[in-house]
């Protein structure tokens, strides 16, 4: 079956790539563009582990077909580090240990960074409605929303 | 297994390459037919797209709403106007899920999904679908009633009068992950009054049948009376009179009988 051209920015940076019909955007960005940083979970849009920032909004990959962001922004995990210095949010999730096995921290912190994107000073409930959608199963959910309001205000514990 | 992937400009050319072929599927933010992909369903050999801008119109402004069949969750909670659907849009999926999922996509939605489906069953919606040979209005009974065989049609629309009070529509999502999960069971109920009576109630639910599903026994308890103890006493004990709940691995459908009148009591009586 004949492959589609699909171009688009992956992390501020022009990608193109050729896709069989139906390729999903996690398979493209992991297998096509290799960057290995959205996970893949369920397959089902139940763990939030391969979430993306798609022209500065939260969406699965996995349930995004990758020839729908043709001409548009991905922004991944692998992206939010500015050079050799770790993200903010990614310092907070060290600091604060948020991360155990780290499966889930990619679509954790991806939907940390759409939430502060917007809302930079969250309250408690708004994190946690913020990663509602992504589920970890060992480090706990307490320690990453700590991270989230620390790396909110600025790696000052908050009450 | 590849895909041939089509991509319309209009939704004429979209129904009419739907309709065409047995093994299309309409693809809208991609939380079903993705998924199936990711599964491997072996029926669907196309994927159709639209890339229609009236699809993803919302008219909220006067009595009768219009939602676009391709308008998200997350757009029906950024808009003012349609604050008394928030609360079934807020109960679907986590923010990503509500950035892609499609108030046209959720009328497909199998149990324990489906949960705006059954606001707009209270609501007493009409569907505009788009078929091979014409487009046509279908009310939402009617359309969940043959939803299987409507996989050859495309929605573009979903419409609805507004309701005349933020007291008259209720609704009730039962999770048992807060806040996010598929349901245990769903309720929306539509009271109108009128000089304190309630006239023209309907009340949905939802996984209590393969598809969202009218309690008409507990709309006939309400019909005519005002809202109150005795009233809604009768409508909780006919709530399950009807209803043809399944068992998954949130809830057996002995559980869902069960609880379905504890919750349409609450609903009634503004319990939290």
């Amino acid at each position: 079956m004949a492959k589609t051209a699909l171009q688009f920015q992956h992390n501020g940076r022009e990608v193109a790539i050729f896709v069989d019909g139906g390729t999903n955007l996690l398979v493209a960005l992991r297998e096509l563009i290799g960057d290995m940083t959205p996970k893949f979970g369920c397959g089902q849009g139940g763990c939030g582990t391969c979430s993306v920032l798609i022209d500065g909004e939260l969406h699965l990959s996995c349930l995004t077909l990758a020839e729908t962001v043709a001409g548009r922004s991905v922004e991944t995990l692998d992206g939010i580090k500015d050079g050799p210095n770790l993200h903010p949010l990614q310092r907070a999730f060290a600091d604060n240990f948020a991360a155990q096995c780290g499966y889930c921290t990619p679509g954790m912190l991806m939907a940390a960074k759409a939430l502060l994107d917007r809302n930079p000073q969250p309250s408690r409930a708004e994190v946690v409605e913020a990663i509602s959608g992504n589920i970890c199963r060992c480090t706990g959910y307490e320690p990453i929303i700590n991270a989230v309001l620390a790396a909110a205000s600025g790696g000052r514990a908050r009450a | 297994m590849p895909v041939t992937v089509k991509t319309f400009t209009s939704s004429q050319d979209a129904a009419a390459a739907l309709s065409s072929d047995r093994g299309a599927r309409y693809l809208g933010g991609g939380t079903l037919v993705m998924r199936s992909l990711n599964e491997g369903d072996v029926t669907i050999s196309t994927v159709v797209r639209a890339s229609d801008h009236a699809m993803t119109k919302i008219d909220a402004t006067g009595s009768r709403i219009t939602l676009g069949a391709a308008v998200t969750f997350a757009r029906i909670l950024a808009e003012r106007d349609l604050g008394f659907l928030h609360a079934p849009a807020r109960s679907i999926g986590g923010p990503a899920v509500r950035n892609m999922g499609t108030v046209g996509g959720n009328l497909f939605a199998p149990v324990p999904y489906g949960d705006f489906t059954v606001a707009m069953l209270a609501l007493d919606a009409v569907v505009s679908v788009q078929g091979g040979l014409g487009g046509r209005e279908i009310g939402i009974e009617e359309f969940l009633q043959s939803r299987d065989r409507q996989a050859g049609t495309l929605v573009l629309a979903i419409s609805f009068a507004k309701p005349s009070s933020t007291e008259a529509f209720r609704y009730r999502k039962i999770a048992r992950i807060k806040p996010k999960g598929g349901a245990v069971i769903t309720l929306a109920a539509h009271l109108p009054l009128n000089g304190g009576r309630i006239v023209g109630a309907r009340v949905a639910l939802g996984s209590m049948a393969p598809t969202p599903i009218r309690a008409r026994a507990a709309e006939r308890a309400l019909e005519g009376r005002s809202l109150d103890a005795s009233a809604i006493n009768a409508a909780a004990a006919a709530a399950a009179e009807g209803t043809a709940p399944g068992d998954n691995a949130l809830a057996s459908a002995w559980y869902r009988r069960e609880i379905v009148g504890v919750h349409l009591r609450r609903l009634l009586s503004g319990q939290e």
